[in-house]
């Protein structure tokens, strides 16, 4: 929630974003415990089933949201020297590329759709348990870290119109240019940990 | 001829006077003044008590009589529901800290607004959003929900009412819950006024403050529990459906993980109340301030701990038992600190029997039956005789009604002068507490025996022989149904007609007693004075 900032308090502002920050961790923290319930459950099955997850697209997806970071770390440093223009260009960039994570993620979405790889098909009503466990995990997973990733680019977009419209500065902007920020690292941090525990354990 | 009339001074009314001079409901609902968004959760949140309560009495009624008697089995499922999701989730969670705590938080400490007024507002509409999805899966086509309002798998799953409606509610509110609890970690950080250090902070606002991280830290487990509820009626993941490899029981931990810390998100705000009252009609100040607070601390974060004593019976290691037992234990100890700390406050103290500390003093010995009751059920051997019994329904509303809800109407008679600018009169409103405090215990009482004798909760029917506490329960909840009415009827003609209240009508020490009641919209006229604030 990037805030007004309590009569434009920035430690108020920032605090109430770490808060939030906390608050997001945990409800993926309470898939992360499901996962990590079910894996020590089945661990073969989740071993199988990972190999069928495309490395290309799972890597690629990583890629670009890193660098969406990184863009989105340049903007943060070059709004704070006053280069507003500079900045929207790089939030711009940051953008774009978390769009591009989302149409990966659905391009890949529908091969497994397309192979009968999602709970209640036929196709994967047929293996083991486990297996099953493992592709409700990851469309419950991924499926809300791309929800918010989407979010997460309408605030960059919703930061990007504000600050044009109403002629920013350094001071006045700052903790919402930084706290929109903070929201996308953390988008991003999901990421990082989602990545190798669906893609990397085979 | 200039003729000089002298108009009377209006009477003050303070923030009750829109500052641009604006009246009418828009005033209020669009308002990000903290005191008019405080009020406006009262409203709220005393509106579905009253529902809560109609529907709590219409089962009693349904349970006068073995077999059906008013209603069939089937409304008796939902009407359990409906008032279990109303009082948990409508009316108890925010009850405290959103109406009062966000009337008298910043007051409290000195400050003219919460750390972000707007997001404050922005709470009440999210909590009213919650309040309409429930309403709507009551009414809306189809069955109105019949899970109770733990929303347990595998049934939840399986049945055809509206619970991903009541669910998605449930979910809402929990938001709305996060953006005031966040909210009001903010305010106490970084807007208490000069001067005042940690340990000069209001007991009140120090149960707020450790509230609000509860709120933060555990509401979002749920919020992901629902929300897997919902997919699994939605997009049959399984992961909670045995025959797909899931695990039921996996629901109930994340759904006590949360649930647990929320009944210290329902008492330790009431707890905060019954340390503002209880030294202000003693004329002492607290005794133990530091040990109070630690305890709310202490309730605040073992309360995480103790999840599984909901889940004795439903299949855990022996290990798991005895170590959720143990810690059960544990968590009453800082409660029992803080009645210590009353009843000494109490003691030598020069005390006025007002309304407001008649409802605190039966706030101590009603929390007390249910403190200890609790211990009953923590025992492994006992729950099991009592796990899903009336011995459970008898403690829960004795820790919860008895406890907070006594408590909100010791707060509520207490800071009503402030509020509203207005006196309430003695006289009927302890009448109205001896017929509450006198049909609460003829309603629960006989629930203790009953859940001894075996009478199972949920159950809209029973055995002939246990009739004669059932009648006893029924007829309770009429003599205490009057005594809220009485109330209700005594506050509402206040409101209108009460004594002008002067700005310090107890004698009492919170800064909030230092501006005129009601206060204006900038809560302070002149800078309050630090020194003696702590109660
Ligand atoms: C006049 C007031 C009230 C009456 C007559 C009343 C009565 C009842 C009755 C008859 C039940 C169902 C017992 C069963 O069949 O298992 C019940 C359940 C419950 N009550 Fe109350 N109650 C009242 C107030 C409250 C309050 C103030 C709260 C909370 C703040 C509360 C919370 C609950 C909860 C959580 C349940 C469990 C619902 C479930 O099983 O899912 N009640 N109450």
């Amino acid at each position: 929630m990037t805030e007004e900032g309590g009569h434009g308090n920035a430690r108020a502002s920032r605090m109430g974003m770490w808060l939030f920050l906390f608050t997001e961790m945990l409800l993926f923290g309470g898939l992360f415990l499901v996962y990590a319930v079910y894996r020590r459950g089945h661990p073969e099955a989740f071993h199988a089933a990972s190999g069928e997850l495309s490395l290309a697209f799972g890597a690629g997806n990583t890629i670009l949201l890193l660098t969406s970071s990184l863009s989105m770390a340049l903007a943060v440093a070059a709004f704070e020297r006053g280069l507003i223009s500079r900045a929207l260009a790089l939030i711009g960039g940051t953008i774009g590329m978390g769009l591009l994570f989302l149409v990966n993620k659905g391009l890949e979405w529908s091969v497994k759709f397309g192979h009968g790889l999602y709970p209640g098909a036929a196709v994967l009503e047929a293996r083991d348990p486990g297996e099953r466990l493992f592709f409700s995990l990851y469309f419950a997973m991924t499926g809300l870290h791309g929800l918010h990733v989407l979010v997460g680019a309408g605030v960059l977009g919703a930061v990007v119109v504000l600050v044009r419209r109403s002629g920013a500065t350094a001071e006045r902007h700052g903790p919402l240019v930084e706290n929109a920020g903070l929201y996308w690292h953390l988008v991003d941090i999901v990421w990082i940990f989602l990545f190798p525990l669906f893609y990397l354990i085979t | 001829m200039a003729d000089a009339v002298v108009t009377p001074a209006a009477p003050w009314r303070g923030y009750l006077d829109a500052p641009d001079g604006r009246r009418g409901i828009r005033s209020w609902i669009f308002s990000t003044d903290h005191k008019r968004i405080g009020v406006l959760y009262l409203w709220s949140v005393l509106a579905f008590f009253a529902v809560g309560v109609a529907l709590g009495l219409l089962m009693r009624l349904e349970s006068i009589a073995p077999g059906p008697t008013i209603m069939s089995a089937r409304a008796y499922n939902a009407f359990f529901t409906l008032h279990g999701v109303i009082m948990i989730f409508l009316f108890i969670i925010p009850a405290v800290p959103a109406s009062m705590g966000n009337f008298f938080l910043p007051l409290q400490i000195g400050a003219r607004d919460v750390a972000f007024p707007r997001l404050n507002l922005l709470s009440w509409w999210v909590y009213v959003t919650g309040a309409v999805l429930a309403l709507l899966a009551m009414f809306a086509g189809g069955h109105p929900p019949d899970t109770g309002w733990t929303f347990y798998v595998p049934y939840s799953v399986r049945t055809d009412t509206n619970v991903s409606l009541a669910v998605l509610a449930a979910f809402v509110l929990g938001f709305s819950s996060i953006l005031t609890g966040l909210n009001f970690i903010t305010t106490v950080h970084t807007m208490r006024m000069k001067g005042m250090g940690w340990f000069r902070i209001p007991l009140f606002t120090w149960g707020i403050y450790a509230t609000a991280w509860v709120q933060v830290l555990a509401t979002p487990i749920i919020a992901v529990t629902l929300l897997l509820v919902v997919l699994e009626r939605v997009a049959h993941l399984g992961l909670f459906d045995p025959v797909r490899g899931g695990d039921p029981l996996l629901f109930q931990h994340l759904f006590w993980i949360y649930s647990h810390p929320a009944v210290y998100i329902m008492i330790i705000p009431a707890m905060g109340i019954i340390s503002e009252v209880i030294p202000a009609f003693s004329g002492k100040r607290i005794y133990g301030y530091r040990a109070i607070v630690y305890s709310s601390l202490g309730i605040a974060f073992a309360g995480y701990l103790v999840w599984g004593h909901h889940m004795f019976t439903s299949g855990m290691s022996d290990t798991a038992r005895w170590i959720f037992s143990f810690l059960t234990f544990i968590v009453a100890v800082p409660s029992g600190v803080k009645v210590f700390n009353w009843v000494a406050t109490l003691y030598k103290g020069s005390i006025d029997l007002s309304a407001s500390l008649l409802y605190a003093l039966s706030f101590i010995f009603l929390f007390s039956i249910g403190g200890l009751t609790g211990l009953v059920n923590g025992a492994l051997a006992v729950n099991v005789h009592v796990h899903d019994t009336y011995w459970v329904v008898a403690h829960f509303h004795y820790v919860m009604f008895g406890g907070t809800g006594f408590a909100v109407f010791a707060g509520l008679l207490y800071w009503f002068p402030k509020m509203t600018g207005r006196m309430v009169p003695k006289a009927p409103a302890i009448v109205a507490w001896f017929l509450m405090f006198a049909g609460f215990n003829i309603l629960y009482l006989p629930m203790f025996v009953l859940g001894w004798m075996g009478m199972p909760r949920r159950y809209y029917d029973y055995l002939p022989e246990l009739q004669p506490l059932h009648v006893m329960a029924t007829v309770g909840s009429w003599i205490l149904a009057a005594g809220l009415v009485v109330l209700a009827a005594t506050l509402l003609r206040a409101l209108r007609h009460g004594d002008p209240a002067p700005a310090n009508p107890w004698g009492a020490r919170g800064l909030e007693w230092q501006t005129p009641s009601p206060p204006p919209t900038e809560n302070f006229e002149i800078e309050p004075v630090l020194g003696d604030e702590r109660p």
